[in-house]
């Protein structure tokens, strides 16, 4: 039987005694992709911090099992969880200069968690470099520009590029659509979705953009004031709210 | 046949000559004596005393003279010096509530236990030459008061024993954080390396030797936004206090002499909320001699440094631990800064080689030249 | 103890006995983890910081009334920062001084490794500005000390990694990144990458301070020590086309001098007490060039 590739249990966090996560537990499958939702400050980018090891919780665990070996993320030492971190697992950021080296060229960043990893062929870093902007649909010609003369869409592509190298089985996004035009927004999109299918990633993607849940997330959780008080299936939970936050957030935008 | 350049121990020698013939000036002109810098450039002994950390106006006014007035060569002497005495021991902790104060104001009470006393200050005077200066003359009446009296007119010498700190008017009613728990034995910055997080026992030694310079203009940055302090000065003291030391076969305090400080406390916005209890926080200076200038600054940058301590977002680099106290010795600084001077013509004899060689892959690669 | 030789007003070799001892307690941590930076307690000594203070420290702490002292900046003993403290060892310490490589036990160096091979029992002392090979990568000693200690380097990777897609080599031409032991990365100081294939499993003991960054760090006799590189792009060292105009070396390495204002240059060792051996060995120099 399949065991869920990320367990969250009963997670507890507070900033300066205000408790920011409260009572938080769900499940990760492979290969999903689950949505989290909910406004500004509900504590949906705090949540996606503790679940990736970045952050640590007052309590409460988080169970990894995608290497065959079940452990607790916080358990580990830090050595071990930053390997887990950039073999494992990924991390795109909204803020390009977060998640990228923008005074790096292209290559390098892609290149950065194989040679962490121990691989020393310049001319192999090179080749799947270029492979990888190839997938993300980036000109090869710019592999040796530094993403700081990329448009906001090239960068969250590298990004992404950056992370998938290593062939992760869970990755998660804080926004990655954020801050960029709505063309730009949808391609993005659909190269997320057209990856994510082709390599059976799980996705946890943070995003309080509707339409972005709808069309890439399978499942979605709604969170308000540090507890997520709504989570089913995406069509279900947006098409027929349950809970009265839910409703509210779906009814401010008109299309739903 | 070509000869490198030899005679390194000669020039050295001569160099010295020269400096010792610069130093001395005009041979026509007195020399001038330690008791002189001592008692008329006091300011510049306080400051190198300071920043040296070593509590020595005689050999800081000898360090003036060596240095030529230049005070960070000073600073430098008397650290070098210091570094190489014998430490006996280390002092119980001032008690500044007991100084005997030559002046002492408050930002933030008019009238407090104790009076505002202003004794010597540059504050209101007028910044204009004074030509009378250039002139030999007869010293001028010192104005002086008995000890206890609580409020003088401007410019007499107070002395105030035993006189309570300003702050104790909010901390009594709990409007100011309580007094940060000594967490440990503070370190000793002079005897264990630096190491990060640092710790506030640390921090401040680290800042009342950093550079003054380097300190009010973190100050400064903070005070315009970088880092957001909004200081009010609950009490600037100057003073003398004792220094004790129990010896270990006497098992009770002795007074070994006294010092001159100064001391500033500041009072910060708001900590707290939600459910903290809200309350003003703390910034404290204190240096050695005379220096407001850098009492305050060395509060302010203190505070600054608290940012993660209260959760607060950090946006300046007077409130990074490591961007401050790496970089606020001055002859750190100074040796880090004027060691290019020196010769390096094997790492640049490596540049010229490498550039000639990425010049050839250019030309190889079809690269013109223009 | 009165090690305090006649008529000095300071100890043996300037710092009093207890400082020796916590500079020679990190010295033995440092030899037990080579390559890794051990912090200490760096004291300000009477030259500035950027002028040797730490290795002049380290060679205090380990110097004996028996020691033979070889001081070198630039591979020269001749140069002013070498004579200034070769000047001061004889007088706190009292000890023999020489500018032969062989016959020194202790060699205290700026920039440069002898050419003369080293030999068992020798202690080579080198002064280091910037004992963080990550810190131009990354500004924070927390997070340095943490990609040390987690044997994290995948960033000093990405800047050779970038060198050679600028630059279709490695352009790091001093002070050039090695792998001790297979486990630490470290800064050679500012040797030429001339020099780095010497600090392999070298017989002498290797001692680095860094006085203003109060940092030691040290390579055992024997250790290995690799200059970092990829495996299509491998470390090289300089080479010249031209041979020492003194001496004839043609595989030491040449200062270039400017003769004349006609862009006129002649290239001479770097290394002042090899060259004069081999001058004094016979004349083989520019004249049968």
């Amino acid at each position: 039987m399949q065991k869920p590739l990320l367990s969250v249990k009963n997670i507890y966090k507070e900033f300066n005694r205000r408790p920011v996560c409260r009572e938080i537990s769900f499940d990760v499958w492979p290969g999903e992709i689950l949505g989290l939702v909910g406004e500004s400050g509900s504590g949906k980018s705090t949540l996606l911090n503790i679940i990736s090891g970045c952050l640590k919780p007052e309590s409460g665990q988080v169970i990894y099992r995608g290497d065959g070996c079940e452990r607790d993320m916080h358990a580990l030492t830090e050595g071990r969880r930053r390997l887990l971190q950039r073999t494992e697992l990924g991390f795109v950021r909204q803020n390009a200069s977060e998640g990228l080296r923008l005074n790096v060229s292209a290559g390098a960043n892609i290149g950065e968690r194989l040679m962490a990893g121990g691989a020393r062929n310049f001319a192999k870093l090179r080749r799947e470099a270029e492979n990888w902007l190839d997938k993300v649909e980036i000109d090869k010609s710019r592999l040796d520009d530094k993403p700081l003369i990329y448009s906001g869409g090239m960068r969250q592509r590298l990004q992404i590029a950056r992370n998938l190298v290593t062939s992760p089985k869970l990755v998660f996004m804080d926004e990655p659509t954020g801050g960029l035009d709505v063309s730009v927004q949808a391609r993005l999109l659909d190269l997320l979705r057209g990856l994510v299918a082709g390599l059976g990633l799980a996705v946890v993607l943070v995003t309080h953009d509707l339409a972005a849940a709808r069309l890439l997330s399978e499942r979605l959780m709604v969170m308000q004031a540090g507890r997520i008080v709504e989570s089913g299936l995406t069509d279900q939970v947006l098409d027929d709210p349950q809970h009265s936050y839910t409703q509210l957030l779906v009814a401010s935008i008109p299309q739903f | 046949m070509y000869v490198a350049v030899k005679g390194g121990e000669e020039a050295i020698g001569n160099a010295h000559k020269l400096l010792a013939a610069q130093r001395r000036g005009d041979p026509a002109v007195p020399e001038i004596e330690i008791e002189q810098i001592g008692g008329q450039l006091s300011r510049a002994v306080a400051r190198v005393m300071a920043e040296a950390s070593l509590y020595a106006p005689r050999e800081a006014a000898l360090a003036v003279k060596q240095a030529q007035g230049d005070l960070i060569e000073a600073v430098f002497l008397l650290r070098a010096s210091r570094a190489a005495w014998p430490r006996f021991g280390y002092s119980e902790a001032l008690d500044a509530d007991k100084m005997q104060i030559k002046r002492r104001i408050s930002g933030v009470w008019k009238d407090l236990p104790g009076g505002q006393i202003l004794g010597p200050t540059f504050d209101y005077s007028h910044r204009l030459l004074d030509a009378s200066l250039a002139e030999k003359k007869e010293p001028a009446q010192t104005p002086t008061a008995e000890p206890g009296r609580e409020r003088t007119e401007a410019g007499e010498t107070e002395i105030v024993f035993d006189c309570p700190k300003a702050m104790r008017a909010l901390s009594r009613q709990g409007l100011i954080e309580e007094e940060p728990a000594v967490a440990r034995e503070p370190l000793d910055l002079t005897r264990e390396p630096l190491d990060f997080p640092a710790g506030r026992d640390l921090r401040l030694q680290n800042l009342a030797r950093a550079d003054e310079g380097f300190l009010l203009s973190l100050a400064y940055s903070s005070q315009r936004g970088f880092g957001s302090v909004h200081p009010f000065v609950s009490e600037l003291r100057l003073g003398t206090v004792k220094v004790e030391i129990i010896p270990p076969e006497l098992g009770f305090p002795l007074a070994i002499g006294e010092i001159e400080i100064t001391e500033c406390e500041t009072v910060n916005q708001f900590h707290g909320g939600g459910a903290l209890k809200p309350c003003f926080t703390r910034g404290y200076g204190l240096v050695f001699g005379c220096n407001e200038r850098k009492a305050l600054s060395m509060a302010i940058v203190d505070r600054a440094l608290r940012a993660k301590e209260f959760g607060e977002e950090i946006k300046g680099p007077a409130q990074d631990e490591e961007f401050v106290m790496q970089h606020s010795d001055n002859i750190e600084a100074a040796g880090f800064v004027e060691h290019i001077k020196l010769p390096h013509y094997v790492d640049f004899q490596a540049e010229l080689s490498m550039l000639k060689s990425l010049r050839e892959n250019y030309r190889q690669g079809g690269g013109r030249d223009e | 103890m009165n090690r305090r030789p006649e008529g000095n007003l300071y100890n043996f070799a300037y710092l009093d006995e207890n400082t020796k001892r916590m500079i020679r307690r990190a010295i033995l941590k440092a030899v037990a983890v080579p390559g890794h930076q051990t912090p200490f307690s760096s004291r300000e000594m009477p030259m500035p910081y950027g002028w040797g203070t730490g290795g002049i420290q380290v060679t205090a702490a380990v110097i004996g009334p028996d020691d033979t002292l070889k001081v070198i900046d630039q591979g020269s003993d001749d140069t002013t920062n070498a004579v200034s403290i070769r000047g001061f060892f004889a007088k706190t310490a009292g000890v023999a001084v020489s500018a032969r490589t062989e016959e020194a036990s202790i060699i205290q160096t700026r920039h440069r490794i002898p050419e003369t091979p080293l030999r068992e029992g020798q202690i080579m002392v080198y002064q280091v500005p910037l004992p963080e090979p990550l810190r131009q990568l990354e500004p924070r000693e927390t997070e340095t000390r943490t990609l040390h200690g987690l044997n994290e380097y995948g960033l000093m990777h990405v800047k050779l990694y970038e060198d050679i897609a600028k630059h279709g080599q490695i352009a790091a031409s001093y002070d050039y990144p090695v792998m001790v032991n297979d486990r630490y990365i470290m800064s050679p100081s500012p040797i030429p990458r001339f020099d780095n294939p010497k600090l392999d499993h070298s017989p002498a003991l290797q001692l680095f301070g860094a006085g203003r960054e109060k940092r030691i760090y040290a390579i055992p006799p024997y250790t290995k020590v690799k200059s970092l590189d990829f495996e299509d792009y491998p470390f090289t060292v300089q080479s010249w086309n031209e041979r020492c105009a003194i001496c004839g070396a043609e595989n030491s390495y040449l200062d270039e001098l400017v003769i004349d204002d006609q862009g006129g240059r002649l290239f001479v060792c770097s290394d002042s007490d090899f060259c004069r051996k081999r001058a004094e060995a016979g004349p083989k120099g520019a004249s049968r060039a």
